[in-house]
């Protein structure tokens, strides 16, 4: 055990660089995640957010180093995860009704050629309606708004019930409802003690929906409490000459100071 | 003379035909059902690859066999030869899209005609093997159907049965392995070893199906079942069975046809008779078809009209009477179509529709007038549409301006339920609703901001 990265953290990262075609993506990353933290990682386009979850999440080969969950590799802990991925990752024209995407999340519990049954359609049923679209079960997932697919990747995460909860981008592209309903579902997660991860994109929430911050360009420019994370200083190390979003920042630095 | 024949063919009478058809038909049903995975993976291009790249394999086969003195034409050593090269194939497409930055359809792309080339190739070289006869190969590449024994049978028979207990078992896994793979790894599902048994059910049926359709149709064979099936049905349980049924028909169909007159090749058949149920599903399909569909926009855009028209004039006769309860007084044409800015001919249109429904009437001085149904309708069309505009309002971050826009798109799609429950959230049960153009965005608690 790496005194660095003691068990009690539920996501501890050592060392871990990831390559695509010889070409880095991460560098040489270390990062803690506190236990009951709401956690969010951002950073410019291409700054490697989705890579660094989906390293953690194995779904793609490290060139070097390891993410530990609580301590132990992910595959012996792949019970206290869940994950949802990228909207635009999956294919909507699949024939399946909500409910169907939804009960997926039973599958690992449920295990090998087991047949869904009664309690795994019930749970989906109440991770729908917790998400507030309990009402549109039965509808083919293509006929949903992009704010209720994202519920219902959220419904999904939710019946898998786990510890911590990686989220891509989860409020990419959706009404500004289906925001403030999942900010919420996140808050009340995070209340019951879970650890949320969250990539997100727009800084003018970042204040207001995080208490832990990830700073990310290839590699971690700042991670830690976003009262002393969120800083002038720090965006212009992460975001540099891209920052021509400086409105945007001074306006989310005053939002700080509200908060 | 022709159509006995052909009745016979069909209800397996024919002790000449009845194996091949039967035999075809359940090929079709596996096909059918390997065939919808392969294209909800995604993957139907590699099924492509992977049939082309048979070819080699059979003319190798051949070869060995003829050298080592066996007759080269065995069945069983010709179908092995082509399930190797054919798995080659495939494993250099994922070789290719691994190490390099080449996309897939590329990848399979230069496989596919590399492979192919190569057959054509070797199955000329082998013709000068002497002692052996080569000739016939050529008949996998177009199909030839009527070599079929009973053997052949049996064997699509096993591989019909192995392929939907298979599927049956792990439909779930199989599910989530198309639908969100990515997810699926998370969870700790076996990704590569679920494709992998899809890919050794695809290369089964390519392989068994190569004698009977040959190996440049079989992808058709594959992918056009499924493709129809979806056309009726958002359900993946009933798009499986569906597309196995379509499938079984194609094979059945297309193989009776073909064994009526000897000159037509059973696999060109098959595959016409496919594309024709795919023709028909995409015209007719219930769940997506373009008929069905056609017929749902207009049925929506004669709903919408019908509702513009009884709003507009229920709006004029508002505007025009200073007291209450609202008079159902005749109104002129110009007024109407002054109203909304309808183009004469659009409006004649909606009156007219509107007069079949038994809405409006003509009056003899020309002015038109709500009849008693229709005025209840427009009464109830306004105040609904008047809900709707206060629930957006209210409700969505929707700037006020831009409200009746949007409304007058949505508000067709509400149904009573909906109604109900923004009367309830509204708390505008009381009879204030029947003057709603006295509500102003400030007595919902709006800021005075939302007037800019």
């Amino acid at each position: 055990m790496r005194p660095e990265h003691p068990p009690e953290f539920p996501l501890a990262v050592h060392d871990l660089t990831v390559a695509y075609h010889r070409k880095p993506v991460l560098w040489d990353v270390e990062l803690n995640i506190p236990e009951g933290t709401l956690a969010g990682i951002v950073g410019p386009n291409g700054a490697g957010k989705s890579t660094l979850l989906k390293a953690c999440l194995e779904l793609i080969p490290k060139t070097s180093g390891e993410a530990l969950i609580y301590g132990k590799p992910y595959e012996e802990q792949r019970n206290l995860i869940a994950y949802v991925p990228q909207r635009e990752s999956v294919d909507w024209d699949f024939p399946v009704s909500a409910l169907d995407v939804v009960t997926m999340g039973t599958y690992r519990k449920l295990g090998w050629f087991k047949r869904i049954g009664f309690n795994q359609k019930r749970q989906a049923l109440e991770a729908l309606e917790k998400v507030g679209i309990g009402h549109l079960a039965k509808r083919q997932i293509s006929q949903l708004s992009g704010g209720q697919q994202q519920r219902v990747f959220l419904a999904r995460a939710l019946v898998q019930d786990a510890e911590i909860y990686f989220m891509d981008e989860p409020f990419a592209a959706v009404d500004a409802a289906t925001e403030q309903a999942i900010i919420e579902l996140l808050q009340e997660l995070n209340a019951k003690g879970k650890t949320v991860l969250c990539v997100h994109h727009d800084l003018a929430t970042v204040s207001r929906y995080f208490d832990h911050l990830v700073l990310l360009n290839m590699r971690v420019v700042a991670s830690g409490p976003t009262s002393k994370t969120f800083t002038r200083e720090n965006l212009q190390k992460t975001y540099g000459g891209k920052l021509n979003l400086l409105d945007d920042v001074a306006q989310a630095l005053k939002n700080v100071g509200r908060h | 003379m022709t159509w006995e024949l052909l009745r016979e063919t069909l209800l397996l009478e024919h002790h000449n035909t009845r194996l091949v058809v039967l035999g075809v038909a359940f090929l079709g049903a596996t096909a059918g059902l390997v065939g919808s995975f392969l294209l909800l993976r995604k993957q139907s291009l590699l099924g492509d690859a992977l049939s082309h790249a048979t070819l080699p394999g059979i003319g190798i086969a051949f070869a060995i066999m003829s050298t080592l003195g066996f007759s080269g034409k065995s069945l069983p050593g010709l179908l092995l030869g082509a399930t190797i090269t054919g798995l080659l194939g495939v494993l250099l497409v994922l070789a290719i899209r691994r190490t390099t930055r080449l996309k897939d359809d590329a990848a399979m792309g230069i496989i596919l005609s590399v492979f192919f080339g190569l057959g054509v190739a070797i199955l000329k070289m082998v013709e000068r093997i002497p002692g052996q006869s080569a000739a016939g190969l050529d008949g996998f590449i177009y199909g030839k159907t009527a070599s079929m024994v009973w053997s052949d049978f049996f064997l699509i028979a096993g591989i019909l049965i192995v392929t939907t207990i298979v599927t049956i078992s792990i439909l779930k896994e199989l599910t989530l392995l198309c639908f969100d793979s990515n997810f699926a790894s998370a969870q700790g599902s076996p990704t590569l070893w679920l494709d992998i048994i899809l890919m050794t059910l695809v290369t089964a049926v390519t392989v068994v199906g190569l004698q009977a359709v040959g190996l440049i149709l079989i992808i058709a064979f594959l992918i056009t079942p499924p493709t129809a099936a979806r056309f009726w049905t958002n359900r993946l349980g009933w798009m499986l069975f569906l597309s196995a049924t379509i499938g079984a028909i194609s094979g059945w169909l297309g193989v009776s046809i073909s064994a009526l007159y000897s000159n037509l090749p059973a696999g060109a058949i098959i595959v016409i008779t496919a594309a024709v149920l795919f023709l028909f599903s995409m015209v007719f399909g219930t769940a997506r078809g373009v008929l069905p569909r056609y017929l749902r926009h207009l049925q929506l855009q004669r709903k919408v009209g019908r509702q513009h028209l009884l709003r507009s004039t229920y709006e004029i006769l508002e505007e025009t009477q200073e007291t209450k309860p609202l008079k159902n007084l005749p109104i002129a044409m110009d007024l109407l179509r002054k109203h909304r800015y309808w183009a004469k001919g659009e409006l004649s249109k909606l009156i007219r529709q509107a007069r079949s429904e038994d809405h409006i009437e003509r009056q003899p001085s020309g002015e038109l007038r709500l009849s008693e149904s229709g005025f209840g309708e427009a009464s109830r069309i306004t105040r609904n549409h008047r809900l709707w505009e206060l629930y957006l309002i209210k409700y969505a971050d929707i700037a006020p301006s831009h409200v009746d826009r949007d409304a007058d798109m949505v508000e067709h799609l509400l149904g009573a339920e909906i109604v109900h429950q923004l009367e309830a959230e509204l708390d505008l049960s009381k009879p204030t609703i029947d003057s709603p153009h006295t509500i102003t965005p400030t007595e919902l608690g709006l800021q005075s901001e939302s007037t800019a």
